[in-house]
């Protein structure tokens, strides 16, 4: 919808949709087939093999046996011969006595709840006010709001080790102000860092999507609400944020899907274990001998749970591209 | 469609409070949302201003990451040892992102076009369930899916092994939804009009593909292929999971590795810049060769920007 076509030759109808459907009958019937499956089977072959073929092999060495002698794990293709040794063991960290795993679960997801709101509310007023106030300045705000996105996620989180060391930046300004009396150890261990670490490394992906969403909103609707005599708290309210939710669920998705796969951000900003979470439990399993069968069922496990606001993005991509054709 | 309403919005400050000088402050309803717009510039220096200080940490005189003590070009090359074009693990890393970002870009994009012309056009549940599992790869997260294509190098095709090859397959894999998202998006709006007209004057599929829809879609061919460069530039789940040795480990895991391992230092600082500049490039020349394809239609400034950063399909 954004995209704009062509400049329509004189003549033609100047919406795709309404008038002008009859010409889709006089298409030639069918000669043509193949030649978009021709086209479309390469994508096709590729993902079946490489993306579909992939996940059950993970299934497969999950539910499969491990080899006694070399610790490694050995794939079990048919479903009947699965065993589940691994999923016990799974199990058995996650709620069993003593477990491990189950705090790291806990941490993953304060720790995504608490940066993607924190992402939310620093996020939402900046994109709505390049969306709706930036005027003439849009295009030199949408620049400044973009750049972080071509800016690599490990450049960004160096930044702040740069600034954070004990003599780093950050405390000589605190010392400075007084309000610390001694250097705080940023990086050695605290929540709080890396909560901040993944708010800062995915909040550029959160205000692209709601600007792109909010951008869109017919500036006649916000007009009308006040021409009727709402308040400017209440337009927001009645009018604007109702028109937004679409655009924050989105937004939400594309930063708390990856927020939960992240390993990297805690172990550089913290690399303490009191700060793992469960992408750390399956990156660690992942080429140790005996355990990358736990690693695969803990991947699917998590898989499973994303899978609903997953489906959730697909079909409301899918029904928004139709709306707009 | 924004640019054209924008300029009334803009207006109405200067007649709404010339006309009405009863309503001041927070009544007006057209007053400047001074609090809005200080937000938001706090929000870009502090998303901006640390990336600036950890650039100027790339040209530090002294060995520190936190204390800045004067400007030298010792972690770029000066230095024999540690510097960027000294260190080899530094320095091959830039040719090997590079190189995978070229290889994936080649392969992703017109595979990733042609899937989206083919699933587009051709009805069915077949391609319906495979437009499906394509979004589906666009949104699983990314350690989910580099789990996968470990185990599936090392285990099921382990022919392939870790190594350049598995994380070509692996970025081609994750990145090929662009292409097919992007161009799939512009299909919508290009509607089929010309495709008629291209068969009623007696064009073949083919010919039609050739003359009439690849030119249509070259911006939009062309905006996917910038992001994907760029994408794999950044990359970093996929390219860590699927590294085997200093051959094959592009930039993103290098900095990731020496700073986690407590070897960090400016040097890190000066590779993360030229994968800066390397970034900016990629998304300049984007943007300015998407202005260039898009020459002559409705398509401001704005819009090719959102466009080149994947937030207008």
């Amino acid at each position: 919808m954004a995209i704009q076509a062509p400049p329509q030759p004189p003549g033609a109808p100047s919406a795709p949709g309404a008038p002008g459907r009859p010409a889709r009958s006089r298409r030639p019937a069918q000669p043509a087939r193949a030649f978009w499956i021709l086209l479309a089977a390469p994508g096709i072959l590729w993902l079946a093999i490489l993306f579909i073929v992939p996940f059950y092999a993970v299934l497969a060495i999950g539910e499969g046996k491990l080899n006694r002698l070399y610790e490694s794990p050995v794939a079990v293709y048919n479903p009947l011969d699965w065993s589940s040794a691994n999923l016990s063991n799974v199990m058995h960290d996650l709620f069993g006595a003593g477990a491990f795993a189950g705090p790291i679960a806990v941490r993953t997801v304060i720790y995504v709840v608490a940066a993607s709101l924190l992402c939310l509310i620093i996020g939402y007023p900046a994109a709505y006010f390049v969306s709706r106030f930036a005027g003439r300045r849009k295009g030199l705000f949408l620049v400044l709001l973009i750049a972080p996105f071509w800016i690599s996620y490990m450049m960004r989180m160096l930044a702040w080790i740069d600034l954070l060391q004990t003599n780093g930046y950050v405390n000589r300004a605190l010392l400075d102000l007084h309000l610390i009396g001694t250097p705080v150890n940023w990086l050695g261990g605290h929540s709080f860092t890396v909560i901040l670490g993944l708010v800062y490394g995915y909040i550029p992906y959160l205000i692209l999507v709601l600007f792109a969403g909010l951008d869109r909103i017919d500036p006649a609707l916000i007009e009308a609400g006040r021409d009727l005599g709402l308040g400017r708290a209440r337009t927001f309210l009645r009018v604007t944020l109702p028109l937004s939710r679409q655009p924050i669920l989105t937004a939400m998705l594309i930063t708390v899907l990856p927020m939960v796969g992240d390993y990297f951000t805690n172990q550089l900003l913290s690399g303490a274990p009191s700060t793992s979470m469960i992408g750390n439990l399956i990156e660690g399993q992942l080429g140790t001998p005996g355990l990358e069968g736990q690693g695969a069922i803990l991947s699917l496990l998590v898989l499973l749970i994303l899978l609903v606001p997953m489906i959730y993005y697909v079909v409301a991509t899918h029904r928004a591209s139709q709306e707009a054709s | 469609m924004s640019s054209a309403t924008a300029t009334p919005v803009a207006a109405s400050p200067a007649t709404a409070t010339d006309g009405s000088p009863k309503i001041r402050g927070w009544r007006n309803p057209w007053r400047r949302p001074w609090f809005l717009e200080t937000f938001t510039w706090l929000y870009l220096v502090w998303s901006l201003v640390p990336i600036a200080i950890a650039v100027l940490f790339s040209f530090n005189k002294g060995k520190s990451q936190a204390t800045f003590q004067g400007l030298s070009m010792r972690w770029y090359y000066t230095d024999p040892v540690n510097s960027v074009w000294h260190n080899p693990q530094l320095h091959s890393a830039v040719f090997v992102t590079l190189k995978l970002s070229a290889y994936t870009t080649l392969i992703a994009v017109p595979i990733g076009v042609a899937f989206a012309l083919g699933i587009n056009r051709w009805h069915g549940k077949i391609p319906l369930s495979f437009n499906f599992v394509m979004i589906l790869s666009f949104v699983v997260p990314e350690l989910i899916f580099g789990v996968a294509m470990f185990f599936v190098f090392t285990q099921l095709f382990s022919g392939v092994g870790l190594g350049t090859l598995a994380e070509i397959l692996g970025l081609v894999t994750w990145n090929v939804s662009w292409p097919a998202i992007i161009v799939q998006a512009r299909l919508v709006t290009i509607g089929r009009q010309y495709e008629e007209a291209s068969a009623d004057l007696g064009c073949t599929q083919l010919q039609t593909m050739r003359r009439v829809m690849l030119p249509l879609l070259t911006p939009a061919i062309f905006a996917s292929a910038i992001l994907v460069f760029s994408g794999v530039i950044d990359d970093f789940v996929i390219v860590d999971l699927l590294s085997s040795n200093a051959t094959n480990t592009p930039m993103s895991v290098i900095i990731y590795s020496t700073q986690h391992g407590g070897n960090g230092g400016p040097a890190l600082n000066a590779l993360a810049t030229i994968m800066l500049v390397m970034s900016f490039i990629v998304a300049g020349a984007g943007f300015l060769g998407y202005r260039w394809m898009t020459r002559g239609q409705r398509i401001d400034g704005r819009q090719a920007l959102a466009t080149i950063a994947g937030a207008e399909s």
